[in-house]
């Protein structure tokens, strides 16, 4: 399919493809098997100035869009999850920093995460509050001219490995959601520890973290945005984030098709290779087509997002079920095809299926996802329909 | 610091397949490539540079106008510039006429050191490197593995050989030929491919170099090829098996009966 990428855009996904390629692929299965977190990979990103694609050129960055966002992290995905966590949830972590921070804050860290000397976390998900978010339990509270941190932030992505943190914590509880605020925390503030790196099931590589906040006392400056937008910040920067875990469920399925037909078509039984049967050719069509399909509608949710309209909940929550939910799909469906080697670790698609399945619950699983689509679906009949 | 990094484009000789007929090399359809030990001349290069703070990496070649795509990849990873020796008056320059050509140009340039890769994967001579080295009258050192200080007037190199490595310093200026162990070469970058996307390529002549004519090209290459053969694959190999002490008594009465 032509999807008429710019030079720029089809340097970047060639440039990510060959560091996947030579880079990620040889050593991705020793990451996964010993939990070793990326950062000879982080250090190739940034050397190839792949860590500041969403950062714009007055920080440092290459300003390159969110489509060629997309395509890097497509392209990471093919070879290995794990990675593309690490890559986007540094993303993630910029983004409240980009959309609410003050010149300042602007100056003081978008340049060294631009060249990838340093990397971000986003933390908002603590032991009760996931899908809902307003049950958040952290507090800020306003002590001269410092707030004051505590409580505790669970499974935070780059946790440990990050240096920088955007944290959302609530400054007023009374308010609810509206009394939640956005702060940068940098590593090293005393009171702000971390618990053991999580044993996952997939994406091992990975850094998951706890975040313990007991009496941290951060400078007042280090609000984004005012008090009570804790929130607001945290739903825009999902709404922006979540495209890229659609990208990465495209890539991962997209890597293991490559897998998939690769073997069949080496694999011999009763005399011919086993992609001339046609029970293979249907999965191997369907898993192309849900990849197409996929790769179509993050792409066209990424220029969606670049042409500057306000409001693009639904379209990138619609990215990211969709793909993600094409990525657990085609995964599952290659580990079968490639049957009992496809079971075993020397073949890279077991990882793919254990990685795909955290694309499906993160950054809003894929069930609250679609109360987003619905609702969304209610307000725009409400509006007088589109 | 001045660098100049000498640079091959050749055949992926993985991907090329020989003519068994006329054993010849079937070059159609196969991809150019860098030559993959040029890749760590570069780097080495591109580390001295970084290392020091300033100066130049100019990339040259000899070759087709088409080579200029080796010279633009370069440029990717870092390089400031390319310059491209190119006329059908070089066409079937053995390593003598090249030498000669390279040398010439390179003596426009008067850089403090030179890097080529030890030798280029289609022709396997090694010869290139310390060729150019005589004509310019400068010293060479040949597989340099590591790089072990730098300094305006000397520079210190382990150069690897079969039983071990030897430690060399040498004064500027001189020319280096690397080898794998000598690095790992980086990728490129994307401000990198920007810049080679819009780099001008200079491009240079017989006629900008002071060379008599019947110097040049194939009249200016001694070298013939009388013969282009496959060699004998050497004899068969034996394994050995059972306890330590039955395969020692049991090479031992082998290497006995061949006495």
């Amino acid at each position: 399919m032509d999807y008429q990428l710019t030079e720029e855009q089809v340097m970047i996904r060639d440039l990510a493809r060959q560091i996947a390629r030579e880079r990620v692929v040889p050593v991705r299965a020793e990451m996964d098997e010993n939990g070793i977190f990326p950062w000879d990979i982080v250090k190739v990103l940034a050397e190839s100035d792949l860590m500041g694609l969403h950062i714009p050129q007055e920080y440092g960055g290459m300003a390159s869009g969110a489509l060629a966002h997309m395509l890097a992290i497509e392209e990471l995905s093919k070879a290995c999850l794990g990675v593309s966590t690490t890559y986007a949830a540094n993303a993630l972590g910029t983004f409240p920093l980009l959309f609410f921070g003050s010149e300042d804050a602007k100056q003081k860290y978008l340049p060294d995460i631009a060249a990838g000397k340093r990397l971000v976390a986003f933390a908002l998900t603590e032991a009760n509050a996931g899908s809902d978010a307003s049950g958040i339990q952290t507090t800020a509270k306003l002590d001269g001219n410092e707030y004051v941190l505590n409580g505790t932030k669970q499974w935070i992505t780059n946790g440990g490995e990050a240096e920088i943190y955007t944290v959302i914590a609530m400054t007023d509880k009374s308010r609810g959601a509206r009394g939640a605020s956005a702060f940068v925390v940098e590593k090293g503030t005393p009171g702000f520890t971390f618990g053991k790196k999580e044993d996952k099931m997939g994406i091992r590589c990975s850094a998951t973290r706890e975040l313990v906040f007991e009496n941290c006392r951060i400078p007042k400056d280090n609000l984004l945005g005012r008090e009570g937008m804790g929130f607001l910040v945290a739903m825009k920067t999902l709404d922006h984030s979540r495209c890229g875990v659609g990208s990465q469920g495209l890539g991962v399925a997209a890597g293991a098709l490559d897998e998939a037909v690769k073997f069949a078509r080496e694999r011999v039984q009763f005399g011919h290779p086993i992609i001339g049967f046609q029970a293979i050719q249907h999965m191997l069509a369907d898993m192309a087509t849900a990849v197409e399909a996929a790769r179509a509608l993050v792409y066209s949710v990424a220029r969606t997002m670049e042409s500057g309209v306000k409001d693009f909940s639904k379209v990138s929550a619609m990215a990211k079920v969709f793909a993600t939910d094409v990525g657990m799909r085609v995964t599952t469906d290659a580990v079968q095809i490639l049957g009992g080697s496809g079971y075993m670790k020397e073949y890279p698609v077991e990882k793919m299926m254990r990685d795909a399945k955290i694309l499906q619950i993160f950054e809003g699983t894929n069930q609250i996802l679609r109360n987003v689509i619905g609702q969304e679906l209610n307000k725009e009949a409400a509006r007088g329909g589109n | 610091m001045k660098i100049v990094v000498c640079v091959k484009q050749v055949p992926d000789t993985a991907e090329v397949k020989l003519d068994r007929e006329k054993n010849t090399l079937i070059r159609d359809g196969v991809p150019s490539i860098i030559n993959p030990y040029d890749r760590h001349a570069i780097e080495a290069a591109l580390s001295i540079k970084e290392q020091a703070g300033g100066g130049t990496v100019t990339a040259i070649s000899m070759g087709p106008p088409q080579a200029e795509a080796a010279l633009r990849e370069a440029i990717e990873l870092g390089v400031d510039e390319g310059v491209l020796l190119t006329d059908r008056a070089f066409a079937g320059s053995d390593t003598l006429a090249t030498s000669r050509a390279l040398a010439a140009m390179i003596s426009t340039i008067s850089p403090d050191v030179i890097f080529c890769g030890k030798q280029a994967i289609d022709g396997d001579t090694a010869q290139v490197g310390p060729e150019v080295a005589e004509f310019l009258g400068i010293p060479h050192v040949a597989y340099v593995r590591k790089i072990v200080a730098v300094s305006a007037a000397a520079i210190r190199v382990e150069r690897l050989m079969d039983d071990g490595y030897d430690v060399v310093e040498t004064s500027l200026p001189v020319l280096f030929t690397a080898v794998k162990e000598l690095n790992t070469p980086r990728l490129p970058s994307l401000r990198g491919k920007m810049a080679a996307k819009k780099a001008v390529i200079k491009k240079m002549t017989a006629a900008d170099l002071a060379i008599p004519e019947g110097e040049l090209g194939l009249s200016g290459s001694p070298t013939q090829v009388n013969r282009v053969f496959t060699p004998e694959a050497r004899g068969g190999r034996k394994t050995l098996s059972g306890s330590l002490d039955e395969q020692v008594s049991a090479l031992a009465s082998e290497l006995l009966a061949m006495r």
